[in-house]
């Protein structure tokens, strides 16, 4: 039998698991300090615990790191990681250095439903949910770990299709019992799934990222199926009622595709859509995934595209294409080749 | 920190609705039906949810934009919270349900309709709403009581009804899922809509097929069940 993990879990959740051992309830925080803090990787190296202690927890629990399965690393210095998860499958994770920054790309389901026609994960189908402690497992088991500076939830799945998973992660990263990060170190992106939008706003203080992609709705349905459920004015609509742009940050997620939205109207139309919002647009090349109908635009586009943005006031960067030689970069990431049918 | 209901308020507008019917069709399978109180295009959804505090799901409306009530096809999921309660409603019990919205719509135009499952459901809404002219219907189901409707759609579209079955074979059912019967067109007309809709990797896979066979990616409309 597959023992349950201690690792993501947090410390209410610990500390209700104790006590169900008849443990003292300060054994949870030992706990957190062993499983989020420290450099072990088994129960029985938890020597502040009694014998007694981590006799028990070892009949019920494992300590529940899962190491990468493969690496890969980029000519950039990027790295791809391969972490295998319970329901014996794979998801890959990014840890992409920049001077002093490590960030971490982490996966938050194997695979993805939402289908967007430019995302490799997306041609995999759905496989599965990520736990919490399978998400902070991406970050706490790379050799990187201790270094990492931002964690964005970018690659594989939609985090707000799992959020429950999603905020119990950020829970471990961000309080003082687990990583101890600022939120505003963390960026979790969607394709702005609206109910979940609300909820993360509610009870998250990490920035947020929509993918955005066209201000047109018909032409955004063509690119994501989501916007049939979940059009993107409803999604403007939530972001308007938050404040943004003091602690919190939102960004909008643009790939540019030639021909496609890369002109003067879409220019007009984001300006229109995203009036009065303190936000951010990060530009995005897009990369080239088999099969495609789309073409990434070129860069003198590129340019003149995010120089119209800001000429309408919007702060807008374009991303630098990271990982690419390894399939690390924007929407590569698959583990399609290791789906058992 | 707030609660669910406020999500809910913040969430598009539910309202209380009494159930009239809740028919099990095939195992596991249901459709509830409640009375029609606003208009809808054929292809639209609406929000349903038990309660205030669990967040309401979508779901396709199956019935026609001329009938009184508004029915909607859904199928139990065994570590779904919404679906094992919806399977247990009788009539006079209340849901709350949302207006009619979404833009998966039908039109008189000639298109082809792909569906996997429950995605049969717009599709039907768009046929008992007389939207079937022109159409060829390609559904995909792991069992043969699995095509829901099959009796009406026959009968209306004859040799346009294309039925693959990928786990059961019959005289007049294409042995295979949906994207291997697709593998066997060689003409696809490139003007036409594609309508796709059902679970992720269906929709994906046929979407990349259509696109190989040279079908514009601006002529397929795709709704993923999620």
């Amino acid at each position: 039998m597959v023992k349950e993990a201690l690792f993501g879990k947090t410390l209410n959740e610990l500390q209700e698991l104790v006590l169900e051992l008849g443990l003292p309830k300060f054994t949870a925080k030992q706990l957190t300090d062993w499983l989020y803090k420290k450099e072990v990787t088994s129960i029985e190296e938890m020597t502040n615990l009694s014998k007694k202690a981590r006799q028990l927890l070892t009949e019920k629990y494992s300590f529940g790191l899962i190491n990468s399965t493969k690496v890969q690393e980029s000519t950039d210095g990027t790295k791809k990681y391969l972490f295998p998860t319970g329901n014996e499958k794979f998801v890959e994770t990014a840890m992409i250095p920049d001077k002093d920054r490590k960030t971490v790309c982490v996966s938050s389901q194997v695979g993805c439903k939402m289908g967007c026609l430019f995302c490799m994960t997306g041609k995999q189908g759905f496989q599965g949910q990520l736990t919490a402690g399978e998400i902070v497992n991406q970050i706490r088991n790379i050799p990187e770990w201790q270094e990492v500076t931002n964690i964005v939830y970018m690659g594989m799945g939609e985090p707000f299709d799992n959020l429950d998973e999603v905020l119990k992660s950020t829970e471990i990263m961000t309080s003082e019992w687990g990583f101890a990060m600022s939120p505003r170190r963390i960026t979790v992106s969607s394709i702005g799934i609206v109910p979940g939008l609300v909820r993360f706003l509610n009870e998250s203080e990490a920035h947020l990222a929509i993918s955005l992609h066209t201000p047109f709705h018909e032409e955004r349905q063509q690119l994501m199926p989501v916007e049939i459920a979940y059009p993107l004015e409803d999604v403007i609509e939530e972001i308007r009622n938050w404040d943004f742009g003091r602690q919190r940050r939102v960004s909008f997620e643009y790939i540019v595709f030639h021909g496609l939205n890369d002109t003067p109207a879409h220019v007009r139309e984001m300006a229109k859509l995203l009036d009065g919002i303190k936000c951010r647009i990060n530009l995005i090349r897009f990369h080239p995934i088999p099969n495609t109908p789309l073409k990434g635009t070129d860069e003198a586009t590129l340019v003149e595209f995010k120089e119209g943005l800001e000429k309408k006031g919007i702060t807008t960067t374009i991303r630098a294409s990271r990982g690419q030689d390894i399939y690390a970069a924007c929407g590569l990431l698959s583990t399609k080749a290791l789906v058992k049918n | 920190m707030p609660k669910a209901e406020e999500y809910q308020k913040k969430d598009i507008q539910l309202y209380k609705e009494t159930i009239t019917g809740n028919e099990e069709i095939s195992p596991g399978v249901f459709v509830i039906s409640y009375p029609r109180k606003h208009d809808f295009i054929p292809g639209q959804v609406v929000k349903i949810a038990i309660n205030q505090t669990q967040p309401p799901r979508i779901y396709s409306i199956c019935s026609g934009n001329h009938e009184n009530e508004i029915r909607v096809l859904f199928n139990i999921k065994e570590d779904g919270f919404l679906t094992p309660k919806l399977a247990t409603v009788i009539p006079g019990d209340s849901l709350l349900v949302s207006k009619p919205y979404g833009s998966f719509l039908g039109t008189d135009q000639p298109a082809y309709w792909i569906a996997t499952g429950t995605g049969i459901a717009p599709y039907y809404s768009m046929f008992q709403s007389g939207q079937f002219e022109n159409k060829t219907l390609i559904h995909g189901a792991r069992h043969l009581n699995q095509f829901y409707f099959e009796d009406d759609l026959e009968w209306a579209l004859g040799k346009n009804y294309i039925r693959c079955c990928s786990q059961e074979q019959s005289c007049d059912v294409f042995p295979g899922r949906v994207t291997d019967y697709l593998k066997t067109l060689t003409e696809l007309p490139a003007d036409q809509k594609y309508y796709l809709c059902g679970k992720a990797l269906m929709v994906v896979e046929a979407r990349d097929l259509l696109i190989e066979k040279g079908v514009p990616y601006e002529n397929i409309v795709a709704e993923i069940y999620f």
